[in-house]
Protein backbone atom coordinates (compact mmCIF):
# COMPACT_ATOMS: atom_id res chain seq x y z
CA UNK A 1 0.00 0.00 0.00
CA UNK A 2 1.05 3.53 -0.71
CA UNK A 3 -0.02 4.62 2.75
CA UNK A 4 2.41 2.37 4.61
CA UNK A 5 5.33 4.07 2.85
CA UNK A 6 4.64 7.38 4.57
CA UNK A 7 6.04 6.44 8.01
CA UNK A 8 9.05 4.80 6.39
CA UNK A 9 9.75 7.88 4.30
CA UNK A 10 9.36 10.09 7.37
CA UNK A 11 11.75 7.87 9.30
CA UNK A 12 14.30 7.95 6.47
CA UNK A 13 14.11 11.74 6.40
CA UNK A 14 14.68 11.86 10.14
CA UNK A 15 17.72 9.59 9.80
CA UNK A 16 19.19 11.89 7.15
CA UNK A 17 18.63 15.00 9.27
CA UNK A 18 20.16 13.41 12.37
CA UNK A 19 23.08 12.00 10.39
CA UNK A 20 23.92 15.47 9.08
CA UNK A 21 23.79 16.76 12.64
CA UNK A 22 26.08 14.04 13.94
CA UNK A 23 28.57 14.33 11.09
CA UNK A 24 28.80 18.07 11.51
CA UNK A 25 29.07 17.95 15.30
CA UNK A 26 32.89 17.88 15.51
CA UNK A 27 33.11 21.27 13.78
CA UNK A 28 30.54 22.74 16.10
CA UNK A 29 32.64 22.31 19.22
CA UNK A 30 34.73 25.23 17.98
CA UNK A 31 32.61 28.35 17.90
CA UNK A 32 33.29 30.63 14.96
CA UNK A 33 34.34 34.08 16.04
CA UNK A 34 32.10 36.92 14.94
CA UNK A 35 35.17 39.13 14.83
CA UNK A 36 36.66 37.53 11.73
CA UNK A 37 37.21 40.19 9.10
CA UNK A 38 36.42 42.92 11.61
CA UNK A 39 38.84 45.39 13.18
CA UNK A 40 40.66 43.93 16.16
CA UNK A 41 39.47 45.55 19.40
CA UNK A 42 41.91 48.20 20.52
CA UNK A 43 43.30 48.26 24.02
CA UNK A 44 45.91 49.78 26.28
CA UNK A 45 47.20 47.53 29.04
CA UNK A 46 50.21 47.37 31.33
CA UNK A 47 53.09 45.53 29.71
CA UNK A 48 55.00 42.77 31.42
CA UNK A 49 58.55 43.74 32.31
CA UNK A 50 58.15 47.38 31.25
CA UNK A 51 57.13 50.52 33.06
CA UNK A 52 55.15 51.78 30.10
CA UNK A 53 51.84 50.36 28.96
CA UNK A 54 51.20 48.54 25.70
CA UNK A 55 48.94 50.17 23.13
CA UNK A 56 47.59 47.74 20.53
CA UNK A 57 47.56 50.55 17.98
CA UNK A 58 51.36 50.46 17.99
CA UNK A 59 51.07 47.26 15.93
CA UNK A 60 49.33 49.06 13.06
CA UNK A 61 51.03 48.50 9.77
CA UNK A 62 52.28 45.05 10.62
CA UNK A 63 50.80 41.59 10.66
CA UNK A 64 51.05 40.04 14.10
CA UNK A 65 49.97 37.06 16.15
CA UNK A 66 47.83 37.72 19.18
CA UNK A 67 48.10 34.83 21.61
CA UNK A 68 45.94 34.52 24.73
CA UNK A 69 47.62 32.55 27.48
CA UNK A 70 47.97 32.08 31.23
CA UNK A 71 50.24 30.12 33.50
CA UNK A 72 47.12 28.32 34.82
CA UNK A 73 46.45 26.92 31.36
CA UNK A 74 47.90 23.49 30.67
CA UNK A 75 47.35 23.65 26.91
CA UNK A 76 49.39 26.86 26.83
CA UNK A 77 52.42 24.94 28.05
CA UNK A 78 51.79 22.38 25.32
CA UNK A 79 51.91 25.02 22.58
CA UNK A 80 54.78 27.03 24.03
CA UNK A 81 57.51 25.28 22.08
CA UNK A 82 55.61 25.96 18.85
CA UNK A 83 55.29 29.65 19.74
CA UNK A 84 59.04 29.81 20.32
CA UNK A 85 59.57 28.27 16.92
CA UNK A 86 57.27 30.80 15.26
CA UNK A 87 59.12 33.59 17.04
CA UNK A 88 62.46 32.24 15.82
CA UNK A 89 61.18 32.00 12.26
CA UNK A 90 60.87 35.80 12.30
CA UNK A 91 57.76 35.80 10.11
CA UNK A 92 55.77 38.13 12.33
CA UNK A 93 55.81 39.58 15.83
CA UNK A 94 53.90 37.92 18.66
CA UNK A 95 51.79 39.81 21.13
CA UNK A 96 50.82 37.83 24.20
CA UNK A 97 47.74 38.54 26.26
CA UNK A 98 48.38 37.24 29.73
CA UNK A 99 44.80 36.47 30.77
CA UNK A 100 43.76 36.67 34.41
CA UNK A 101 47.14 35.69 35.72
CA UNK A 102 49.66 36.89 38.25
CA UNK A 103 52.51 39.02 36.91
CA UNK A 104 55.09 37.13 38.97
CA UNK A 105 53.97 33.74 37.67
CA UNK A 106 53.97 35.03 34.10
CA UNK A 107 57.52 36.39 34.42
CA UNK A 108 58.69 33.12 35.93
CA UNK A 109 57.01 31.11 33.15
CA UNK A 110 58.76 33.09 30.43
CA UNK A 111 62.09 32.83 32.22
CA UNK A 112 61.74 29.08 32.56
CA UNK A 113 60.33 28.23 29.14
CA UNK A 114 61.69 31.07 26.99
CA UNK A 115 59.89 34.18 25.77
CA UNK A 116 58.37 34.05 22.28
CA UNK A 117 56.56 37.37 22.68
CA UNK A 118 57.56 40.81 21.47
CA UNK A 119 55.05 42.24 23.91
CA UNK A 120 53.08 40.75 26.77
CA UNK A 121 50.00 42.73 27.76
CA UNK A 122 48.59 42.06 31.20
CA UNK A 123 44.82 41.54 31.18
CA UNK A 124 44.48 41.10 34.91
CA UNK A 125 40.72 41.66 34.97
CA UNK A 126 39.91 39.79 31.78
CA UNK A 127 38.20 42.71 30.06
CA UNK A 128 40.27 42.76 26.88
CA UNK A 129 39.81 39.01 26.50
CA UNK A 130 36.03 39.54 26.53
CA UNK A 131 36.33 42.29 23.92
CA UNK A 132 38.16 39.80 21.71
CA UNK A 133 35.49 37.15 22.29
CA UNK A 134 37.92 34.82 24.03
CA UNK A 135 36.30 31.88 25.78
CA UNK A 136 39.20 29.61 26.61
CA UNK A 137 42.97 29.78 26.52
CA UNK A 138 44.94 29.26 24.45
CA UNK A 139 43.49 31.19 21.55
CA UNK A 140 45.57 32.67 18.76
CA UNK A 141 44.47 35.43 16.39
CA UNK A 142 46.09 36.51 13.15
CA UNK A 143 45.82 40.28 12.69
CA UNK A 144 46.71 41.94 9.40
CA UNK A 145 48.50 45.20 8.73
CA UNK A 146 45.21 47.11 8.70
CA UNK A 147 44.40 45.85 12.16
CA UNK A 148 41.75 43.38 10.98
CA UNK A 149 41.33 39.91 12.45
CA UNK A 150 42.05 37.47 9.65
CA UNK A 151 41.89 34.17 11.51
CA UNK A 152 41.36 32.74 14.96
CA UNK A 153 42.50 29.40 16.28
CA UNK A 154 41.10 27.94 19.49
CA UNK A 155 43.33 25.44 21.27
CA UNK A 156 47.06 24.87 21.20
CA UNK A 157 49.08 25.96 18.19
CA UNK A 158 50.52 23.00 16.31
CA UNK A 159 52.84 22.83 13.31
CA UNK A 160 49.89 21.73 11.12
CA UNK A 161 47.67 24.60 12.22
CA UNK A 162 50.52 27.04 11.76
CA UNK A 163 51.24 25.76 8.26
CA UNK A 164 47.70 25.41 7.01
CA UNK A 165 45.81 28.20 8.69
CA UNK A 166 48.35 30.89 9.47
CA UNK A 167 51.28 30.70 7.04
CA UNK A 168 48.85 30.18 4.18
CA UNK A 169 47.11 33.45 5.01
CA UNK A 170 50.24 35.52 5.53
CA UNK A 171 51.55 37.67 2.69
CA UNK A 172 54.82 36.43 1.21
CA UNK A 173 57.83 37.27 3.37
CA UNK A 174 59.33 40.70 2.83
CA UNK A 175 63.04 41.03 2.25
CA UNK A 176 63.37 43.64 4.94
CA UNK A 177 63.91 42.67 8.57
CA UNK A 178 60.80 42.25 10.66
CA UNK A 179 61.56 44.98 13.12
CA UNK A 180 61.20 47.65 10.46
CA UNK A 181 57.83 49.30 10.98
CA UNK A 182 55.35 49.60 8.12
CA UNK A 183 57.04 47.11 5.87
CA UNK A 184 54.00 46.79 3.62
CA UNK A 185 53.18 49.80 1.48
CA UNK A 186 49.43 49.08 1.62
CA UNK A 187 49.56 49.36 5.36
CA UNK A 188 50.53 52.95 5.78
CA UNK A 189 47.42 54.98 6.50
CA UNK A 190 48.45 58.62 6.72
CA UNK A 191 47.21 58.99 10.28
CA UNK A 192 49.37 56.21 11.64
CA UNK A 193 52.71 57.51 12.82
CA UNK A 194 54.03 54.22 14.07
CA UNK A 195 56.27 54.69 17.02
CA UNK A 196 59.15 52.35 16.32
CA UNK A 197 58.71 49.65 18.93
CA UNK A 198 62.00 48.23 20.05
CA UNK A 199 61.83 44.51 19.54
CA UNK A 200 61.80 42.70 22.82
CA UNK A 201 64.97 40.75 23.42
CA UNK A 202 64.12 37.09 23.45
CA UNK A 203 65.59 35.93 26.67
CA UNK B 1 7.08 5.70 52.78
CA UNK B 2 5.33 5.93 49.49
CA UNK B 3 5.52 9.25 47.66
CA UNK B 4 1.88 8.81 46.78
CA UNK B 5 0.80 9.00 50.38
CA UNK B 6 -0.66 12.33 51.31
CA UNK B 7 2.14 13.16 53.75
CA UNK B 8 4.92 12.42 51.24
CA UNK B 9 4.29 15.18 48.75
CA UNK B 10 4.74 18.24 50.98
CA UNK B 11 7.87 16.68 52.40
CA UNK B 12 9.31 16.06 48.94
CA UNK B 13 8.38 19.56 47.81
CA UNK B 14 10.04 21.07 50.85
CA UNK B 15 13.22 19.10 50.19
CA UNK B 16 13.28 20.13 46.54
CA UNK B 17 12.86 23.78 47.43
CA UNK B 18 15.57 23.47 50.04
CA UNK B 19 18.07 22.11 47.53
CA UNK B 20 17.06 24.64 44.91
CA UNK B 21 17.67 27.44 47.39
CA UNK B 22 21.25 26.27 47.88
CA UNK B 23 21.92 26.24 44.14
CA UNK B 24 20.37 29.65 43.64
CA UNK B 25 22.64 31.26 46.17
CA UNK B 26 25.85 29.37 45.55
CA UNK B 27 27.18 30.71 42.26
CA UNK B 28 26.30 34.37 42.29
CA UNK B 29 25.93 36.02 45.66
CA UNK B 30 26.18 39.56 44.29
CA UNK B 31 23.06 41.69 44.42
CA UNK B 32 22.57 45.09 42.88
CA UNK B 33 21.24 47.82 45.13
CA UNK B 34 18.38 48.79 42.85
CA UNK B 35 15.82 45.94 43.03
CA UNK B 36 14.63 46.70 39.49
CA UNK B 37 18.16 46.42 38.11
CA UNK B 38 18.66 43.28 40.17
CA UNK B 39 15.60 41.74 38.57
CA UNK B 40 16.86 42.56 35.07
CA UNK B 41 20.34 41.34 36.00
CA UNK B 42 18.90 38.00 37.13
CA UNK B 43 16.90 37.61 33.95
CA UNK B 44 19.74 38.63 31.63
CA UNK B 45 22.36 36.46 33.27
CA UNK B 46 20.05 33.48 32.88
CA UNK B 47 19.66 33.97 29.15
CA UNK B 48 23.36 34.37 28.37
CA UNK B 49 25.37 31.25 27.73
CA UNK B 50 28.55 30.42 29.56
CA UNK B 51 30.87 30.01 26.58
CA UNK B 52 33.22 27.70 28.43
CA UNK B 53 30.65 25.24 29.71
CA UNK B 54 28.10 25.92 26.95
CA UNK B 55 25.13 24.20 28.53
CA UNK B 56 24.92 26.48 31.51
CA UNK B 57 23.94 30.10 31.71
CA UNK B 58 26.44 32.56 33.10
CA UNK B 59 24.18 32.82 36.14
CA UNK B 60 24.64 29.14 36.91
CA UNK B 61 28.29 28.72 36.10
CA UNK B 62 31.09 29.06 38.62
CA UNK B 63 33.88 29.40 36.03
CA UNK B 64 35.93 32.57 35.83
CA UNK B 65 34.74 33.79 32.44
CA UNK B 66 31.09 33.51 33.49
CA UNK B 67 31.90 35.65 36.52
CA UNK B 68 33.61 38.22 34.28
CA UNK B 69 30.61 38.30 31.95
CA UNK B 70 28.25 38.79 34.90
CA UNK B 71 30.41 41.70 35.98
CA UNK B 72 30.10 43.21 32.49
CA UNK B 73 26.30 42.77 32.61
CA UNK B 74 26.13 44.50 36.00
CA UNK B 75 28.31 47.38 34.85
CA UNK B 76 26.33 47.85 31.66
CA UNK B 77 23.07 47.82 33.63
CA UNK B 78 24.36 50.38 36.09
CA UNK B 79 25.58 52.47 33.14
CA UNK B 80 21.95 52.64 32.02
CA UNK B 81 22.05 50.29 29.03
CA UNK B 82 18.86 48.58 27.94
CA UNK B 83 18.49 44.80 27.90
CA UNK B 84 18.70 44.79 24.11
CA UNK B 85 21.84 46.91 24.14
CA UNK B 86 23.45 44.46 26.54
CA UNK B 87 22.44 41.49 24.38
CA UNK B 88 23.92 43.23 21.35
CA UNK B 89 27.08 44.03 23.29
CA UNK B 90 27.48 40.32 24.04
CA UNK B 91 26.62 39.24 20.49
CA UNK B 92 29.23 41.61 19.06
CA UNK B 93 31.87 39.70 21.00
CA UNK B 94 30.64 36.13 21.17
CA UNK B 95 28.09 35.86 18.38
CA UNK B 96 24.50 34.61 18.43
CA UNK B 97 25.66 31.49 20.23
CA UNK B 98 25.84 33.36 23.54
CA UNK B 99 22.07 33.86 23.52
CA UNK B 100 20.09 30.88 24.72
CA UNK B 101 17.06 32.30 22.94
CA UNK B 102 18.12 32.56 19.29
CA UNK B 103 17.37 35.78 17.45
CA UNK B 104 14.83 35.57 14.64
CA UNK B 105 16.67 35.78 11.34
CA UNK B 106 16.61 34.13 7.94
CA UNK B 107 18.95 31.47 9.29
CA UNK B 108 16.92 30.72 12.40
CA UNK B 109 13.44 31.21 10.99
CA UNK B 110 12.83 27.45 10.65
CA UNK B 111 13.75 27.03 14.32
CA UNK B 112 10.99 29.38 15.35
CA UNK B 113 8.39 28.41 12.78
CA UNK B 114 8.88 24.63 12.69
CA UNK B 115 7.04 23.90 15.98
CA UNK B 116 3.94 25.78 14.85
CA UNK B 117 4.00 24.22 11.39
CA UNK B 118 4.47 20.74 12.84
CA UNK B 119 1.68 21.32 15.35
CA UNK B 120 -0.77 22.35 12.62
CA UNK B 121 0.35 19.42 10.47
CA UNK B 122 -0.07 16.98 13.36
CA UNK B 123 -3.51 18.35 14.22
CA UNK B 124 -4.56 18.04 10.60
CA UNK B 125 -3.47 14.41 10.45
CA UNK B 126 -5.12 13.68 13.80
CA UNK B 127 -8.43 15.21 12.68
CA UNK B 128 -8.37 13.21 9.46
CA UNK B 129 -7.59 9.94 11.24
CA UNK B 130 -10.28 10.53 13.86
CA UNK B 131 -12.90 11.35 11.21
CA UNK B 132 -12.02 8.27 9.19
CA UNK B 133 -12.24 6.06 12.24
CA UNK B 134 -15.53 7.61 13.27
CA UNK B 135 -16.85 6.98 9.79
CA UNK B 136 -15.66 3.36 9.88
CA UNK B 137 -17.14 2.86 13.35
CA UNK B 138 -20.42 4.42 12.28
CA UNK B 139 -20.44 2.27 9.16
CA UNK B 140 -19.80 -0.86 11.26
CA UNK B 141 -22.66 -0.07 13.59
CA UNK B 142 -24.94 0.57 10.65
CA UNK B 143 -24.01 -2.86 9.31
CA UNK B 144 -24.86 -4.40 12.66
CA UNK B 145 -28.19 -2.72 12.60
CA UNK B 146 -28.76 -4.14 9.19
CA UNK B 147 -29.89 -0.79 7.82
CA UNK B 148 -28.69 0.32 4.34
CA UNK B 149 -25.38 2.28 4.19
Amino acid sequence: MNRSLVPIAAFALLVVVLAIGILRAPQKTVIQSVLLGKPAPEFVLPELGRDSSFDSRSMRGRWFLFNVWGTWCAECRAEHEMLLEISRSGRLPLVGLNWKDEDGLATQWLQDLGNPYDHVALDREGRVAIDWGVYGAPETFLVDADGKIVYKHVGPMTPEVWQRQFLARLPPPVARPLSAPSAEPSSSPPQAPVVAPSPAPVS
Amino acid sequence: MSLRSSSGWPMLLALMLLFAAGIARAVDPIELEDPLLQQRYRALSHELRCMQCQNQSIADSPVGLAGDLRREVRELLVAGKSDDEIRTWMRNRYGDFILFRPVFSARTAWLWLAPGVLLVLGLGIAVRVIRQRAAVAAGGRDDDDGSPA
